[in-house]
């Protein structure tokens, strides 16, 4: 089952790229731009597609330099039409033109989860080849190019998007989330590095709480607790904050998994078929359609929402994809869940595992349930990289190769585990 | 006569028994004796509660209001807002009875002169006792009128000279406008006069998402009105933690309220005897056309006409008078306390800081602002209570901090009454059960957050409120709860080992 699921959540990385400027859509729902942060998936999920004979090495190496040639070359004017600005990148850009669309920030996490994508891809494809040596090179100039200085704001934590027409958005990385691989990537950097404070000043606003019986450091929605562990391998290596409480940031996760199961059993709002194997909410698409009674309240739907638990929101949408994920965390909950799920009736043979999301609390379009149409990459990437992780741990093995990464995490404190061993363990 | 006229004539008859208790027409001011052993400017909650006890204490006491007794807080503040709150709550109860498992009234329809009128009997009834003539009573010389520093020692009221040993400059704080062109000239509503309107606003504008913001925004949309908030910041109330301000987003959103975060107002104009008003999110210009505007929620001290120079006493426009711990001006006779000069601006501490400079300036204590331990709560539907430290300050200040959480959907009265949405959340320094702070949301958090700043006056860590008995079922057992979470995660000790090894034998 789970080599199936992959196989298909790679495939979506095969047929969504647009082969002339390696950009892959945000979703393969027609018209959908392209997200960076899914380029950024593919370039990593390349790798995996070479190792499990899914994809010829060639064909990889020549869909990546795709990108890398046309990141390397893109407008970087910070105009309301460019690409990028400062070796950032606008969140959405035309798949054709690659060209900003829908008025979208330059983000600074989605253009770390792009460039975690380009150094993976450096750091496997190792060949001496002409084109082997070209990905490398543009990978390591596109990461150099990168001013994560630039994104720092006053108080130290990184802004999360800056725009042409406002300058920067009000809102910084507050808060544990998904950013810890932005600011190992900025510390990292051999070129505009981030400052000590960055760090500090992010790790602040951490909560560490004990909920349902558990102590970890709070946040809500589950890919928060998956994205950065995509890459790199938390397991044994700890920062202050994790040496203190004596945990990990894996650790970290394998407990926010056990909560979203607990709150799924307590099911407060009373959605339909949350319990012991139903749970996993997170970023994604859910149902935009009227409110209707759920247990005698009037429940709203939010459509594209991050959902977290326990404080929602909630709308009864399970993300199939954060359930699946979290097989390298928990497999002992999420195995058995994913089973569970994906022999549902709602989007049955496994649908529900590569959807955005699932409702079967929602009335429409029926009495069944809710199912989003087509899928969307950051959830097809994240399977591929997670479940790959889970079996093998190829990703995090190459991304242990990056002294890169390896300062970064030092300058963020991480000491000890594989930190403590030679170039890659 | 109608109903509604006899309501209006109540309505009136109460609005009339507020401003005989609050500024009677034809009040004589007593004729000032020596020196004052103390002199209140404001009678605010800050005042009254110096003026009385220092008073009580057998002090001379003069107290010097410029308007209306009782401030801000029963005028235009925490009592006609928390009115209004509770007739707002009643109409959402209404519209959702079948969350309770009651039937709707078939046709709900909100009377705003009832509510207004309930508001105004209510704000009567307060303050008949810290009327004028029960100042006088209570041997307090109250005096109205503008008064300003002559001296180091000395104040004018309108012409007369007031000598003190003592004083206390507790003003409080006015309603700040943000600069936004165009809306002067439009006008607005703010907490002064939003109480005294007599038709409900079709629409209605709110231009800052803090406490008084949210809460009104609230009050609005539940009687009908369609209301918009903007708000600068990523999250509404600026102070309080990320789920808690969230939370009041998600209620506000409930109600219908359309919340726009990250927003600057820039501009206001009439068109057609409507409001326009220019609002740009993220770069992103949208107008928005309502019949009302409703700001100046923030707060700036009111250091202006007191010729605070005079007497030797430091200011600042944005922070008011500079005091130290014990709130001694830079003039050693003059104290502060309340809006005037302290950053929380709240009733209670307004109050808490005056029964200290009573301490210190008549009864030579050193009594400490920075030691009360001061809960404070925004009334939404769900409210947001808070006491100590977040855990934000706490980890600046080095100290490591857990915090034990319980969602309001796991308390067994919270169910049953249908009220499960918010949390208890008890911060303690690590490793030990002393309670730091904490932050609760819930439907009556307010009346909640009381225990836990009991527990921290008192000493009491959670250990001690674990042994703590609840009545059962109560929504405040979600605080006896935490203290449990507390007790079954602590390192154990050598009388639990002991314990298990009694059963085990």
């Amino acid at each position: 089952m789970l080599d199936r699921l992959q196989r298909a959540a790679f495939d979506y990385f095969v047929v969504n790229t647009n082969r002339a400027n390696g950009l892959v859509a945000d979703t393969s729902r027609p018209g959908s731009p392209s997200s960076i942060a899914a380029v950024g998936f593919a370039l990593s999920a390349y790798p995996v597609g070479v190792e499990r004979g899914w994809i010829e090495r060639a064909d990889a190496v020549e869909r990546i330099l795709a990108a890398l040639r046309f990141f390397s070359k893109s407008d970087q004017g910070g105009t309301t039409t460019a690409s990028g600005h400062r070796g950032f990148y606008f969140h959405f850009l035309d798949m054709e033109t690659g060209l900003r669309v829908w008025q979208s920030e330059l983000s600074s996490i989605d253009t770390a989860l792009l460039i975690a994508g380009m150094l993976t891809a450096a750091l496997y494809f190792d060949g001496e080849s002409a084109v082997e040596t070209e990905l490398r090179q543009l990978a390591d100039a596109m990461y150099r190019r990168v001013e994560w200085r630039w994104a720092q704001r006053a108080g130290g934590a990184m802004s999360q998007g800056w725009k042409p027409e406002c300058g920067f958005l009000h809102y910084g990385w507050d808060g544990y989330n998904e950013a810890l691989l932005l600011y190992i990537l900025g510390l990292g950097s051999p070129t505009h590095p981030l400052t000590d404070a960055s760090f500090e000043a992010w790790t602040l606003t951490y909560q560490w709480e004990n909920i349902y019986g558990h102590d970890f450091l709070y946040a809500g929605p589950l890919f928060v607790h998956q994205f950065s562990h995509a890459w790199i391998d938390f397991r044994g290596i700890r920062d202050r904050f994790m040496r203190e409480k004596d945990c990990d940031y894996f650790e970290n996760s394998r407990r926010a998994t056990l909560v979203q199961r607990d709150y799924a059993i307590r099911n407060p709002r009373g959605f339909v078929g949350y319990g012991q194997d139903r749970w996993g909410l997170s970023a994604g698409d859910g149902p935009s359609v009227a409110p209707q009674a759920v247990s005698g309240r009037r429940q709203a739907f939010y459509g594209y929402a991050a959902r977290g638990v326990p404080w929602g929101p909630d709308d009864g949408t399970i993300a199939g994809s954060s359930t699946l994920a979290s097989i390298v965390f928990a497999p002992e909950i999420a195995l058995p869940a994913v089973r569970a799920m994906a022999a549902g009736h709602v989007g049955g043979r496994g649908e529900a595992m590569r959807a955005s999301g699932f409702n079967e609390t929602a009335h429409e379009p029926a009495a069944a349930g809710w199912i989003s149409r087509g899928e969307f990459a950051l959830d097809q990437g994240l399977t591929v990289l997670m479940l790959e992780n889970f079996r093998t741990g190829l990703p995090w093995q190459i991304v242990r190769g990056s002294p890169w990464i390896r300062a970064g995490l030092r300058r963020a404190g991480f000491k000890r585990g594989w930190l403590a061993s030679g170039a890659s363990a | 006569m109608t109903l509604a006229s006899v309501q209006d004539a109540a309505s009136a008859a109460a609005e009339r028994e507020r401003l005989g208790h609050v500024a009677p027409i034809g009040w004589r001011n007593p004729k000032p004796p020596g020196a004052y052993d103390l002199l209140v400017i404001g009678a605010g909650p800050a005042g009254l509660v110096a003026a009385r006890s220092a008073a009580a204490l057998g002090a001379k006491v003069a107290l010097v209001e410029r308007h209306q007794l009782g401030g801000d807080s029963l005028n235009y503040g925490s009592i006609p807002t928390k009115a209004l709150v509770r007739t707002a709550r009643m109409y959402s109860d209404m519209r959702c009875a079948a969350t309770f498992g009651a039937l709707p009234p078939a046709d709900i329809q909100v009377d705003f002169n009832a509510a207004i009128a309930r508001l105004r009997h209510i704000r009567a009834r307060v303050s008949r006792t810290d009327s004028a003539l029960c100042l006088a009573r209570q041997g307090v010389a109250l005096f109205f009128g503008a008064a300003r520093f002559v001296g180091r020692n000395a104040v004018d009221v309108d012409g007369v000279q007031l000598r003190f040993r003592k004083a206390l400059v507790a003003t409080g704080s006015r309603s700040q406008l943000p600069a936004i062109p165009g809306l002067a000239e439009a006008g607005y509503l703010t907490n002064a006069n939003v109480f005294d309107i007599d038709t409900l606003p079709a629409s209605l504008l709110v231009i800052g998402g803090g406490p008084l913001g949210c809460e009104l925004a609230q009050v609005f949309a539940r009687f009908g009105t369609r209301t918009i908030i903007s708000h600068r910041e990523p999250l509404f109330l600026p102070l309080e933690e990320r789920d808690a301000a969230q939370m009041v987003s998600d209620g506000l959103a409930r109600d219908g309220v359309e919340i726009h975060l990250n927003t600057t107002v820039t501009s206001v104009r009439m068109e057609g005897g409507r409001k326009v008003a220019e609002l740009v999110i993220d770069g992103n210009v949208a107008t928005t056309t309502v019949d009302q505007i409703l700001t100046g929620i923030g707060r700036r001290p009111a250091v202006q006409g007191l010729d605070l120079e005079s007497a030797g006493i430091d200011y600042d426009a944005e922070s008011g008078i500079r005091v130290d711990d014990f709130l001694r001006t830079t003039n050693r006779c003059v104290y502060a306390a309340g809006d005037v000069c302290l950053e929380s601006r709240f009733t209670n501490t307004a109050q808490a800081s005056a029964c200290i400079v009573v301490r210190n300036a008549l009864l030579l204590g050193r009594r400490r602002m920075s030691a009360l331990t001061v809960p404070w709560c925004t009334y939404t539907d769900p409210e947001v209570a808070h006491v100590g430290l977040y855990v934000k300050e706490a980890r600046r200040q080095g100290i490591p901090v857990k915090t034990f959480t319980i969602p309001m959907h796991d308390v067994d009265r919270a169910i049953a009454d249908s009220e499960d949405d918010g949390f208890v959340k008890i911060h303690v320094r690590e490793g030990t059960g002393h309670i730091l702070g904490a932050t609760v949301v819930a439907r009556h958090a307010g009346e909640m957050i009381n225990v836990i700043s009991l527990a921290m006056v008192a000493g009491l860590d959670l250990e001690a409120l674990d042994g703590v008995i609840h009545a059962y079922p109560t929504q405040g057992e979600a605080i006896r709860m935490a203290a449990g979470a507390y007790m079954r995660d602590r390192p154990s000790r050598w009388t639990d080992w002991l314990a298990r090894a009694w059963v085990r034998l």
